[in-house]
C-alpha cells in the first residue's frame, strides 16, 4: 500500500482525530525540549541505564507514559466493549481493581497478616484469584445491567462505592505488604522493558485476535445499536452485555494486580483511584460514542495512552501536582470539543469552500 | 408566484456520497390540494421531502413558500414549522417514553403566565384533539402502549394540530387499516377545504385515486412530470413510476393452487402467549405459502412471533418436522431452520450503523456461532451475491444500511434471512412501504421459493397480495384465530372473513 493510500484511509477513519491529539502532545513536548535546551527530541530519546535493584533498563519519557499509563489502557479495554454493547459505562472498575489487588495480596501473605515476605500460596493462586474476583464483579454487574435492566451507571454504582470495602474487610482493615520479589515482578521489570507494558501489549493483542478470529466484535457491536433487531436475528442479546461486563471486570482484575505490584502492596484507599473516569475519558478520547454501538478498540488504547502523556508532559513542563488537573482538563475539553460534531462540520465546510475558491 | 400557489420548489439537487439523489427537481403545490409524491423506492421522494423540510441541504435550487419574501432555506425541521411546513413521516418519530398529550406539544408546550407549562389545559387540549379525530385514547398513557397505527395517528395529530399550510404525509397510511385510512383522509379532506396544501406520498394506488387531485412523479432522482389526477389513469401512473410497461402483478401466480401439500413442515398445537394470542391450532406444510389476515392488532404477528419464540410461547406444543421441539428464543428457531422478517423494520429489523455486509452476514454468523467467523472473503462474497440477486440499490457493500431508502432496507433484511436458507420464513408486512416494483419481486420471490420447497407464512394488511401468492390464509380477530380458509380464494370471502362473517 503507498502511503497516498494510507493517508486517504486515516482521513475517513475515527482514529484521525485521536491520532492528531496525540500528535499534538509530543509537540508541545518537543518544543518544550527544545527551548529548554534539552535537546528537540529529548522525548523520544530512549537510553539503557543500569540500576542497582533492577539491572539495565531503558529509561525515557516515552518508557515513562506507555508504563504508567498501562493500567488505564487495560482499563480501557475492558471499558470500549461496555460501552458498546450496553450503551452505558462501568464505573465501578476502579474500586473493583482494588478489591483484585486486596484479594490477590490477602492470599499471598495469608488472612490477617499485614506485612510477609514468604507467599503463603503459590503466587500464581494469588494472581489467578485476584483476575478471578475481576471476571466475578463483572459477572454482577453485567447480571444487574443486562438480566434485570438496571441502568449500567446506577448497577455499576454499587460496586463503585463498595469494592474498596469489601477489600479492606478481606485484609482485616490492614494494608497487606507482600515484600516478594516475585510478586513485584509485575509492577517493575522484565529484562530491559516494565513488565506493566509487556501485560498490557499481551493483553491488546489477544484480545484483538479474539476480536478478529472470532465473531465477537459484531455481535457486540450489533447488539449496542439494536438489540431488539439482534435478538430476532438469533444473537443471545442479554448473554453479550453480560460477558462485556464480564472480561471488562477481568481487565480491571489484571490492573489491580500490576497496580498492587508496583508498590507490592493491597492499598485498598489508592490503587484505582479516580480510575474509572480516565478509562471512560479514554474510550471518548478514541473516538468512540458514549451511546454504543460501532467501536475502535485501537482508538481507546491511543486515547488512555494520550492521557497518561498529558500528565507527563504537564510534570515535565513543571506544572505542579496539584494544579495539573486544571491544564488536563483544559486540554481534555479542546481535544474532545474538536471531535464534536458541530465542529467536525464546521472544519468540513471551512475546508471544503476553501477547496472550492482555490478552484474558481 | 402564481396566486394560489403555497410552495414551490425549482431545481433542487441533493447530493449523497456517491449519488445523485435529486437532480434538478420541481414541484409545485397549490392550495387545497392534495398532491401525491409518487415514485418507485430510491426514486427521491422522501430525499425531497427531507429537502422541503430542512433535513436534507439541498446542494442546488430554491425553494418559495407563499407568504415569504425571497427563497426559503429550512436548516431545521423546526425553521420548516415556522414558514409552516409540517410533516409525518413513513415511521413513526416520536418519544415512546413519554405521553400522548406530551408527545403532541412537545417543543410547544401550553405556557401558563408565568412561563411554566400549564399541566391543566394541556390534557384537556391533548384530549379534545385526540377525539376530533375520531381516536380513542388516554391521553395521558405512554404512547409505547399503543399499536404502531395509534402512534401514527398521534405523529399525524400533532402535525395538524401546528398551524401549517403545508403538510406532509410520508406514507402515513402504511400501517393504517382501512378503517384509519378512510378517518386519516377525512381530516385530510378538512384541511383541503380550510385552504391546506398536502403532499401525500404513499405506495398505494388505489389511495391516490381516492383522495388525490395531481400527481407529481419521480424516477431514479429526476422528475418525470406533474399530472392531473385525470390525465394519469393507474397503468400510465405505474409505468411512469417504473419507466417501463407494467408487467401485470395478476400474471405471477400460476395455476399450482390444486397442488397437493402432504409432508407437514410446523404443527402448532394449543400453541399460545398469555396476553397477546390466544392458543391456537396451525399445520403448515413443505412448499406451502400461508397467508395471515386480519385487521392490525388482531394477533397476526404475535402469532408468528409465538411460533418463531421471538415471544416464548407459555401453552401448547410445536412440532417441526414432525418432532416436538422446545423454542426458548429465536437462535432455536433458527437452528430448526426458522427466519423470521420482523413488521416493523426501523426497531426489529436494520442494524441501522452497520454496513449492508454485517447486516446480510448477521443471521448466518449467529447461526454458525460466535468462534467461527466467516472469512472476509466469504462476508463479500455474500454480501454481492444479495445485492445482486434482489437488486438491492447501493453504491456498494460497505454502505451504511441506514444510509438506503426503505424499500432497500427491506430487501437487506430479506437477504439476511435467505442467506441462513431457511425451510420456514415468516414475512411479517414484508411489502410495506415499498414501491410497487419491489412489491412484485418481493411477491415473486415468495412463489419461487415455495416452489424450491421452503415454507411461507406470508402476513399482510393487503388481502389482494395474499390472494395472489397464498393458497390457504388463515384469518385473526382479536387475538384469536377465528377462521381458516382453503380453495378458492376471492377478495370477498377474505373481507367478509376478516369481518366477523355472518354477524355483518
Amino acid at each position: 500500500m503507498n502511503t497516498k493510500n494510507l493517508f486517504d484511509k486515516l482521513k475517513k477513519s475515527q482514529l484521525l482525530l485521536p491520532v492528531i491529539a496525540m500528535l499534538l502532545v509530543m509537540a508541545v513536548n518537543i518544543i518544550h525540549d527544545a527551548f529548554t535546551g534539552a535537546g528537540a527530541f529529548s522525548f523520544f530519546t530512549i537510553t539503557l541505564q543500569n540500576t542497582t535493584g533492577n539491572g539495565t533498563i531503558l529509561y525515557g519519557r516515552i518508557i515513562d507514559i506507555l508504563n504508567r499509563g498501562s493500567e488505564a489502557a487495560l482499563l480501557a479495554l475492558g471499558m470500549t466493549l461496555v460501552v458498546s454493547a450496553s450503551a452505558g459505562t462501568d464505573i465501578s472498575v476502579g474500586s473493583v481493581m482494588s478489591l483484585c489487588a486486596s484479594f490477590c495480596c490477602m492470599l499471598l501473605a495469608g488472612y490477617g497478616v499485614s506485612s510477609t515476605n514468604e507467599l503463603a500460596v503459590p503466587l500464581i493462586l494469588g494472581v489467578l484469584a485476584g483476575m478471578l474476583m475481576g471476571c466475578a464483579c463483572g459477572a454482577f454487574n453485567g447480571f444487574l445491567v443486562a438480566r434485570l435492566n438496571i441502568q449500567p451507571m446506577v448497577a455499576t454504582l454499587i460496586l463503585y462505592s463498595a469494592a474498596r470495602a469489601i477489600g479492606l474487610l478481606l485484609c482485616n482493615d490492614l494494608i497487606v505488604y507482600v515484600r516478594n520479589n516475585s510478586f513485584g515482578f509485575f509492577g517493575s521489570f522484565l529484562g530491559p522493558i516494565p513488565t506493566p507494558i509487556i501485560i498490557t501489549a499481551v493483553c491488546v493483542a489477544l484480545l484483538s485476535i479474539i476480536l478478529k478470529k472470532t465473531a465477537l466484535g459484531l455481535y457486540i457491536q450489533s447488539v449496542g445499536i439494536n438489540s431488539k433487531a439482534s435478538r430476532i436475528a438469533g444473537l443471545n442479546s442479554k448473554m453479550i452485555i453480560h460477558l462485556a461486563y464480564i472480561v471488562c471486570g477481568l481487565f480491571a482484575g489484571i490492573a489491580g494486580i500490576v497496580a498492587s505490584s508496583r508498590i507490592t502492596s493491597a492499598d485498598s484507599n489508592n490503587i484505582g483511584l479516580y480510575l474509572e473516569m480516565d478509562a471512560i475519558l479514554a474510550v471518548a478520547l478514541g473516538g468512540n460514542s458514549l451511546g454504543g454501538g460501532k467501536f475502535s478498540l485501537a482508538g481507546s488504547i491511543i486515547g488512555a495512552y494520550t492521557i497518561q502523556a498529558i500528565t507527563t508532559t504537564l510534570y515535565a513542563l513543571g506544572v505542579s501536582t496539584n494544579q495539573a488537573p486544571v491544564f488536563k482538563a483544559i486540554i481534555v475539553i479542546i481535544i474532545v470539543a474538536i471531535q464534536a460534531p458541530p465542529v467536525k462540520a464546521f472544519i468540513k465546510k471551512k475546508s471544503l469552500s476553501k477547496s472550492s475558491k482555490g478552484v474558481a | 408566484m402564481e396566486d394560489n400557489v403555497v410552495l414551490t420548489a425549482r431545481q433542487i439537487s441533493m447530493t449523497f456520497p456517491g449519488v445523485l439523489a435529486l437532480d434538478r427537481v420541481d414541484f409545485t403545490l397549490r392550495k387545497g390540494e392534495i398532491h401525491a409524491l409518487m415514485g418507485e423506492n430510491g426514486a427521491g421522494k422522501s430525499t425531497l421531502i427531507k429537502c422541503l423540510t430542512g433535513i436534507n441541504d439541498f446542494v442546488n435550487g430554491e425553494i418559495h413558500v407563499d407568504g415569504i419574501e425571497g427563497p426559503v432555506h429550512n436548516h431545521s425541521t423546526k425553521d420548516a414549522q415556522n414558514v409552516g411546513i409540517s410533516t409525518v413521516y413513513q415511521e413513526v418519530n416520536l418519544c415512546p417514553n413519554l405521553s400522548v398529550a406530551e408527545n403532541l406539544f412537545i417543543g410547544r408546550e401550553p405556557l401558563t403566565k408565568f412561563g411554566t407549562i400549564d399541566r391543566k389545559s394541556y390534557t384537556a387540549k391533548a384530549q379534545k384533539i385526540m377525539d376530533d379525530l375520531g381516536i380513542s385514547v388516554d391521553v395521558t398513557k405512554n404512547l409505547e402502549n399503543y399499536s404502531l397505527a395509534i402512534q401514527q395517528m398521534v405523529a399525524i395529530a400533532r402535525a395538524v394540530d401546528m398551524d401549517c399550510k403545508v403538510l406532509i404525509l410520508d406514507e402515513p397510511t402504511s400501517s393504517l387499516d382501512d378503517e384509519e385510512v378512510e378517518k386519516l383522509f377525512n381530516v385530510m379532506r378538512i384541511l383541503k377545504n380550510k385552504g391546506v396544501g398536502i403532499v401525500f406520498v404513499t405506495h398505494f394506488l388505489e389511495q391516490v385515486y381516492e383522495v388525490c387531485d395531481r400527481i407529481t412523479v419521480l424516477r431514479n432522482g429526476c422528475l418525470v412530470g406533474e399530472y392531473p389526477i385525470v390525465d394519469l389513469p393507474r397503468l400510465k401512473l405505474v409505468a411512469a413510476m417504473m419507466g417501463k410497461d407494467f408487467d401485470d402483478l395478476k400474471s405471477i401466480k400460476s395455476d399450482e393452487n390444486s397442488k397437493i401439500f402432504d409432508e407437514l413442515e410446523i404443527s402448532a398445537r394449543g400453541l399460545g402467549h398469555s396476553g397477546t394470542i390466544k392458543p391456537f391450532d396451525l399445520d403448515i406444510h413443505k412448499g406451502e405459502v400461508i397467508g395471515v389476515g386480519g385487521l392490525l392488532g388482531s394477533g397476526r404477528s404475535e402469532m408468528a412471533r409465538a411460533i418463531y419464540g421471538a415471544d416464548k410461547a407459555n401453552s401448547g406444543t410445536l412440532k417441526v418436522k414432525g418432532k416436538e421441539v422446545k423454542i426458548n428464543q429465536p437462535i432455536d428457531a433458527m437452528n430448526l431452520g426458522m427466519g423470521m422478517l420482523p413488521d416493523d423494520r426501523k426497531t426489529e429489523g436494520i442494524i441501522a450503523d452497520l454496513s449492508i455486509r454485517e447486516n446480510i452476514m448477521l443471521a448466518l454468523q449467529s447461526k454458525n456461532g460466535m468462534f467461527r467467523l466467516m472469512s472476509k472473503s466469504a462476508q463479500n462474497e455474500l454480501a454481492d451475491k444479495f445485492i445482486k440477486l434482489l437488486s438491492i440499490k447501493t453504491p456498494g457493500r460497505e454502505t451504511l444500511v441506514k444510509q438506503l431508502s426503505g424499500g432497500n432496507q427491506q430487501k437487506v433484511i430479506l437477504a439476511r434471512w435467505l442467506a441462513t436458507n431457511p425451510d420456514f420464513l415468516i414475512l411479517d408486512e414484508p411489502t410495506r412501504g415499498i414501491d410497487i416494483g419491489t412489491k412484485t419481486e418481493i411477491q415473486k420471490l415468495v412463489l419461487q421459493l415455495a416452489s424450491e420447497g421452503k415454507s411461507i407464512m406470508f402476513i399482510s394488511s393487503e388481502i389482494a397480495e395474499m390472494i395472489r401468492t397464498c393458497s390457504r390464509m388463515i384469518i385473526m380477530r382479536d387475538g384469536e384465530k377465528v377462521d381458516e380458509l382453503t380453495g378458492e380464494l376471492t377478495e370477498e370471502r377474505v373481507m367478509k372473513s376478516i369481518a366477523g362473517g355472518d354477524k355483518k
